[in-house]
């Protein structure tokens, strides 16, 4: 690392005293890159063993890499902290303009510990740390909060301002934190845990200069990247329709779930498909920070107040495959109003998309079994489709009225420890399920991927490029996801947007990182990443996670797959290969 | 005589590319001495706006330096002298669209020259370099 990066700066934060103060952990940033690495090493200086989630206890981590503020795509922000919603290691990612207001503001991470009485926010503009009464802002949607902080606080352009929305302060376990109104870290309940700590919001600015190693070469290596940026057709994809691209492909592959996964296969696929989206909806596209590409899409929606003729609003929402899939299909919803409207909700009230997606089809499945009745849902009759009901069904899990909404309000695993349907929750390691029904691949990461998402090792892909071939046992697939882990542990230590992954090769990242000062070999980023996800992992055993002790809900291997029906018994071996890999044969690591 | 050119801001995604491309001309990244600038316009739903010098031929910045740091450039726009310049951010309030930065660094004043560097790195057509001459009544 260069002599003066101020990446080696890790700021920490008190708000039980209301204090800061910045240290030099340069010794880190060397050993772990940052994002990912950095970050899973600062979560275990900080986070007790069995602290509570929702203790001042538990830390907030956020950290960025040397790349960011130097490449394009380094454009992503990694929190970990202990999840609320599952209990265990949480890591969630976000982009926006968080990556480069960290950075730019001279920090590589931030740690924030304790916990306030009353409600506040923080802004920390470079050296500048600054604490003020949130209970202005505290009960506001996440929008509005936004604009009343925007409008109030400097730097527009080259800060991020991150908030909750009342899912968060209500103490939803599946609360999201929102920056720049369409980014989120959306899974594992950050937003839960800044709501504990009564952290309403916190903006980071900056705009500082970042030193090279080699100036020439830099510029060198930037165009080479840029240049395969703009011509990669992977990428190319990404913005014309952004990720809502993929849902007529696994429509026909019939890997898409619908109706909690009681089928794969959505007949009203294309009038809320990527395509029909964009022709009739797009309204704009807009960009993380450092991102040619500009994969957010907002869809525009004009439509008349009730009350008064000829009278107006229009409301911008950023739609995505996840959301689409999880507050779409799964809920058997057609219609593309409704399904904004019903966004719209989830964003303002500050919830997990996807894990909200799949508590309100579970809520429905379990209504017509009548595992649960209107004295639960308080009158409420879920029915595939009707968006209105999901919609009041979303706000009664906000403001949780009676036991039921309090109870979902944890995740559809505990809901159904309590009420039945164990079956069909569709939950793994207690964190809902994607959108990917494509075979073991898929499943298997929402396994043992360190934070159960589908991101972890991208088992969804590796279905759809091996489906066809025949023999392929447990080993393959506890192999190929393993290093593919390892792999991605790197890009997410140089918080490196992950659709940019066929650009950042190894070779790749080994010349950007040299410009940084990081003198790194293709073997031993290799070895690096290895050694974040064990990392990872110590701390998943320390707080209890047991791979043997993973549950499979039987829904998935009812409905047939691309690979036909999946065998439980596949599933299970592969996990523990998986495991045997990574810890090489030791229960403890 | 070239000048950079905001073709059609609304076409800007707020990706920041311009802003990290014109610091890049010093061999650094981040953007402490971009003299290019994108903000929303209040939550990015609203867009984008894209700040940055029109080469006035008749420049209010160059007006109220104390020093005449700011020479006025052929065909409009100024050149910053930076060894005349005291740092009393003068330019920067005289400047009504607020394309007058400042590098905080060095305390003096970051301003356009029209290299048009940033806009090889725009890949959505917000801005050019183009010809003064062939400039519209839209500018």
């Amino acid at each position: 690392m260069l002599k003066h990066d101020p990446l080696q700066k890790v700021l920490y934060i008190d708000l039980t005293g209301r204090r800061s103060w910045s240290e030099y952990r340069p010794e880190l940033f060397e050993k772990y890159i940052g994002g990912a690495g950095v970050a899973s090493a600062l979560l275990q200086e900080h986070c007790p063993q069995g602290a509570d989630p929702l203790g001042p206890d538990n830390p907030i981590i956020f950290a960025v890499g040397p790349l960011v503020g130097l490449f394009p795509m380094a454009s992503k922000t990694v929190a970990m902290f202990k999840s609320p919603h599952t209990g265990n290691f949480g890591e969630s990612h976000a982009g926006g303009r968080s990556a480069v207001s960290i950075r730019l503001a001279g920090y590589g991470a931030i740690v924030i510990k304790g916990a306030s009485q009353t409600p506040l926010y923080i802004t920390i503009f470079n050296d500048k740390v600054q604490f003020y009464d949130g209970r202005g802002i505290w009960g506001m949607k996440s929008n509005l909060a936004a604009r009343a902080l925007r409008e109030r606080e400097p730097g527009s352009g080259m800060r991020t301002i991150m908030r909750i929305g009342l899912a968060g302060e209500r103490l939803v376990s599946y609360a999201c934190l929102i920056t720049e109104t369409y980014r989120h870290f959306g899974r594992m309940g950050l937003g839960t845990v800044f709501g504990s700590k009564k952290l309403k919001a916190m903006i980071i600015g900056g705009k500082q200069s970042l030193p090279v190693a080699d100036k020439k070469n830099y510029k060198k290596i930037y165009d080479e990247i840029f240049h395969q940026i703009l011509t990669d057709s992977s990428l190319k994809k990404y913005h014309d329709l952004g990720t809502a691209l993929n849902l007529v492909p696994l429509n026909k592959l019939r890997a898409l779930p619908t109706k909690n996964l009681q089928d794969a296969y959505f007949e009203g696929v294309e009038r809320i498909s990527g395509e029909n989206l964009a022709e009739n909806y797009l309204g704009r596209r807009i960009a993380c920070t450092h991102c040619p590409i500009a994969c957010i899409h907002l869809a525009a929606l004009r439509e008349p107040y009730l009350d008064e003729p000829y009278f107006y609003k229009t409301t911008f929402m950023s739609y995505d495959y996840e959301l689409v899939y999880a507050l779409g299909t799964m809920l058997g919803l057609d219609n593309p109003k409704g399904l904004f409207h019903l966004m719209d909700e989830i964003e303002v009230l500050g919830l997990d998309a996807i894990t909200t997606g799949v508590v309100l089809a579970w809520i429905t499945e379990s209504f017509n079994k009548g595992l649960i009745t209107k004295r639960e849902t308080i009158d409420l009759q879920p029915k595939w489709g009707e968006y209105q009901t999901y919609r009041e069904m979303v706000r009664n899990i906000v403001l949780q009225p009676n036991e039921f909404y309090q109870i979902v309000a944890k995740g559809v695993e505990h809901t159904s420890e309590i009420y039945g349907g164990k079956d069909f929750a569709l939950a793994f390691g207690r964190n809902e399920m994607p959108g990917y029904h494509t075979g073991y691949g898929s499943y298997l990461t929402f396994l043992t991927g360190a934070r159960h998402s589908h991101l972890d090792s991208g088992g969804y892909g590796l279905d759809r490029k091996i489906l066809g071939k025949e023999g392929l046992g447990p080993n393959f697939y506890a192999e190929e996801l393993l290093k593919e882990e390892c792999h991605r542990q790197i890009l997410c230590s140089l918080v490196i947007c992950l659709f940019a992954r066929g650009v950042y090769t190894h070779e790749v990242i080994s010349q950007a990182l040299e410009t940084a000062g990081f003198n790194l070999k293709v073997d031993e980023l290799m070895k690096i990443g290895r050694e974040i996800l064990k990392q990872k992992y110590v701390f998943k055993m320390r707080e209890g996670f047991s791979f043997e002790r993973l549950s499979i809900p039987k829904r998935i291997l009812e409905t047939p797959s691309p690979f036909g029906v999946l065998k439980e018994g596949f599933l299970k071996e592969a996990v523990l290969l998986y495991k045997k890999l990574l810890l090489g044969g030791q229960n403890e690591i | 005589m070239k000048r950079l050119k905001v073709i059609d801001q609304d076409r800007c995604v707020g990706c920041e590319l311009c802003m990290f491309a014109c610091q890049r001309r010093f061999g650094e990244g981040g953007f402490g001495k971009s003299t290019i600038f994108v903000h929303s316009r209040g939550g990015m739903s609203r867009g984008f706006t894209v700040v940055v010098c029109r080469a006035c031929e008749d420049p209010p910045c160059a007006l109220v330096c104390p020093t005449d740091a700011l020479q006025v450039r052929k065909g409009g726009g100024v050149i910053l002298q930076s060894h005349k310049c005291i740092g009393c951010g003068n330019c920067r309030d005289a400047c009504t669209i607020g394309a007058v930065f400042w590098d905080e660094e060095a305390n003096k004043p970051a301003i356009c020259i029209h290299c048009g560097y940033c806009a090889k790195y725009c890949p959505h057509g917000v801005i050019a370099l183009v010809e003064k001459k062939k400039l519209d009544v839209k500018t």
